[in-house]
């Protein structure tokens, strides 16, 4: 038998695939609402951040989004996400909590790495709040396609009383039945965009019309360049004398630690020039932007052991 | 129908081997030749390759994901790939090929809409082979791919490759599999993956990719066609698939009760009902029966945030509306009318046991099935399913046996807590497959899925299908 089955002509409707992604991210975020004690959405105004806040209001329509927002701050943000940030939060009737960095370098529970960047840094914060607020369910944005370890993690994933991921004891993860069961103490991490990839996200963003961060697209801003990523001027990044500051046309296809995050040269200053930028891109999203993925080829598994989101 | 070219819709597969039978070079070459490798992830495997000091880039890097994995150059757990072509877009379930890691093939391939089994051409249909065979007759994994590899390591000779298919087709046939495609492939040189080979002129089949970007996903009513091609209907149009079509299913996964003063008057009274279409198509005005209290109504309305809809489709997220003030809540099923099942206290399933711990008579369980979380005991294990098959069929080859292992497939009897709405896998994939979880550490300890009825006691059993 060598000939394959065809669809029937004339099938019945059938969902184009940005309609299975919602209608699996919603699945998966109304499945672990309504297990959890007390749910929480790690957001950042990030993209991707953003785009689980959405389906979150859609897979609660018409009533509001039943969990709260905690934002782990760097202290290294960009002024215009911490300003969008607020400004969603408001729109939406909710409740923030941030967890800063900065306390905890100030009181000396933490301590600048030599590098100046923040990102590892996070972990304790988070885990700290994760614990205080005795949060027993948290979403996160994180996609299967951003890096090789992300790849195996599970739609719903284990963390111990450490924030620890033990990635060679994992749950198996059939159908579409996720299990949330955990003991006192450890919570599971939750993530509905798994199965996304980065251009998905931003097509998903271009239909639902959802509001982004202008850093998103194409603007001026002085920038130098270091370690082969532009990166700008900011309270957090010590500019040296022989950094050649100048004005260019950039963009960010992430946002995060602004000492470590890069922007890329890019006209596109639309959403569908960003798309089709996306889909001719041929670097992948972390690559060109992030620093510390780059530090070894277990960067991203070592910080998730550690409770990393 | 233009919708199926112009809107990419998506299709989950899974591919499985045994050690060495080249997987990770195939998924590596599916990857390459659909050009869904980013310079810089293309750039570090050629980098590692050097170091390794291979002369070609080893394409079997690119899905290696975890330390230990690239250490002991082997692959532990299940990873997920995303590429798409200018037809579909794909999610690929990559899965580890050692005995030991059957339970990750066994994840695979339960959201599987199709199924690579690798085999080596220079060995054949092996153990392993078996075992995935088994496990997408199982998991009713709706399209078998079997791709022959290393072909050219056998220069490309028909003789081979023939044997080897008929072996297949007739181990398959034994498993109940009607649907297994074989194709002679070269991974490493990407023979009739992506790109039709000239090396095999004797064979006029479509490659691995024409067969991924063609057949129907389980959502685009994969179970329906099917069910007509067993009717002898080679080619069904629409209306015989729906014809085929069983009714539909609602897990409630939620029940919407917006209490919140800032909502507009219209809401204030709101109860939806949230899930997804586990199977069928819902239309407003349907007859109802919720699950298991047995409770009869319509639909009032299909709502979603952007909408209502006039009918909801396999796949789609959406809430419903009742006619009549019945007691609905997590856990419940919502079934159409005209096919509801009785609800069990006991039922009959193939459960492949997926930890160290053994399974055994009076072991206390959580059954998850749907959105319900139910306790239940084991009251008998029916045998073990022998994989290779020495009685011919699945279930001939069910020997006497009474607890299960680690990897072992099972025929088990569970008695419940309370009742639910357990259905036939066969006929009813969604409803028809549970998961077990231990009750102490809340780990997930199995894959199930019901049958009608134990082995042997006639054709209800769903592998007799």
């Amino acid at each position: 038998m060598t000939d394959a089955p065809a669809a029937p002509t004339g099938a019945p409707a059938r969902l184009t695939t940005l309609d299975a992604l919602e209608a699996e991210g919603i699945h998966i975020i109304r499945e672990a609402v309504a297990t959890a004690r007390k749910p929480v959405l790690l957001f950042s105004g990030g993209k991707d951040s953003v785009v689980v806040l959405h389906l979150a209001t859609k897979a609660f329509w018409p009533g509001r989004v039943p969990f709260e927002l905690l934002h782990v701050d760097t202290g290294h943000n960009f002024d215009e996400v911490i300003e969008f940030r607020d400004r969603t939060v408001e729109r939406l009737g909710l409740r923030l909590q941030v967890a800063k960095v900065q306390d905890y370098i100030d009181d000396g529970r933490l301590r600048e790495r030599p590098d100046g960047t923040r990102n590892p840094l996070q972990t304790v914060p988070l885990l700290d709040a994760i614990a205080g607020h005795k949060y027993d369910v948290v979403f996160g944005g994180a996609r299967r396609d951003e890096e090789k370890a992300r790849a195996k993690e599970r739609v719903v994933s284990l963390r111990d009383e450490f924030g620890q991921w033990d990635p060679r004891n994992q749950r198996p993860e059939l159908w579409n039945l996720y299990n949330p069961k955990h003991l006192p103490g450890q919570h599971v991490r939750v993530f509905p965009l798994s199965n996304w990839t980065e251009l998905d996200v931003w097509r998903y963003i271009e239909r639902e019309g959802i509001e982004l961060p202008s850093l998103y697209y194409a603007h001026e801003r002085p920038v130098f360049q270091r370690d082969g990523m532009w990166l700008t001027p900011h309270p957090s990044v010590t500019v040296r004398e022989d950094d050649a500051v100048e004005t260019r046309t950039v963009r960010y296809r992430t946002v995060g630690d602004a000492s470590c995050t890069g922007a890329v040269e890019s006209p596109a200053a639309t959403l569908a020039e960003v798309i089709a930028e996306v889909a001719a891109t041929r670097i992948t999203e972390r690559g060109a932007t992030r620093a510390d993925d780059r530090l070894s080829e277990a960067a991203m598994e070592d910080r998730k052991k550690e409770g990393y989101f | 129908m233009d919708t199926l070219t112009t809107t990419p819709s998506l299709l989950r597969f899974a591919t499985a081997g045994s050690v060495d039978d080249g997987k990770s070079t195939l998924v590596g070459r599916l990857l390459h030749d659909t050009k869904s490798i980013l310079a810089d992830a293309y750039e570090a495997v050629a980098r590692v390759s050097r170091e390794r000091g291979g002369e070609t880039v080893d394409l079997a890097l690119l899905t290696d994901g975890l330390r230990a994995e690239r250490e002991q150059g082997i692959t532990i757990d299940v990873a997920y790939r995303y590429f798409s072509t200018p037809r579909r877009t794909f999610i690929l379930a990559d899965c580890p090929g050692h005995v030991q890691y059957t339970r990750n093939t066994v994840t695979g391939a339960s959201t599987a809409d199709a199924l690579i089994v690798l085999v080596d051409a220079r060995y054949g249909v092996v153990e392993q082979t078996r075992r995935h065979l088994a496990v997408a007759a199982l998991l009713r994994v709706p399209h078998v791919i079997v791709a022959v590899n290393k072909i050219d390591l056998l220069d490309y000779a028909a003789g081979p490759y023939r044997s080897i298919a008929q072996h297949v087709q007739s181990h398959a046939e034994a498993l109940g599999l009607t649907n297994v495609i074989t194709v002679p492939v070269s991974a490493l040189v990407g023979d009739n993956v992506a790109v039709r080979s000239e090396r095999t002129p004797w064979y006029d089949g479509p490659t691995v990719l024409e067969i991924l970007e063609t057949v129907p996903s389980i959502d685009e009513g994969a179970d329906a066609i099917a069910a007509a091609h067993r009717r002898g209907i080679a080619h069904p149009t629409a209306a015989d698939a729906e014809a085929a079509q069983v009714g539909w299913r609602l897990p409630v996964q939620l029940v919407l009760r917006p209490q919140d003063a800032a909502l507009s008057p219209e809401y204030r009274e709101y109860r939806g009902y949230a899930g997804q279409v586990a199977e069928g198509t819902i239309r407003v005005g349907d007859d109802v029966v919720v699950q298991p209290s047995g409770r009869r109504t319509t639909v009032a309305g299909i709502d979603t945030a952007t909408g209502p809809l006039d009918e909801a489709h396999a796949g789609q997220s959406i809430a419903i509306r009742l006619a009549d003030d019945v007691d609905v809540a997590r856990g419940d099923l919502l079934s159409s009318a005209s096919d509801a099942l009785q609800p069990r206290r006991t039922f009959h399933a193939h459960v492949a046991w997926l930890t160290d711990r053994p399974l055994r008579v009076r072991d206390r369980v959580l059954v998850q099935h749907g959105s319900a979380l139910v306790q239940a005991m084991v009251v008998a294990i029916d045998g073990v399913l022998d994989i290779a098959l020495p009685g011919g069929t699945l279930d001939a080859s069910i020997k006497p046996g009474h607890e299960l292992l680690l990897n072992d497939i099972g025929v088990v009897e569970l008695q419940l807590a309370q009742p639910l709405a357990v259905e036939d896998y066969g006929r009813h994939r969604r409803t028809g497959a549970f998961v077990l979880i231990d009750p102490q550490d809340g780990s997930t300890v199995a894959a199930g899925t019901a049958r009608a009825q134990a082995p042997g006691l006639g054709e209800d059993a769903y592998l007799s299908i």
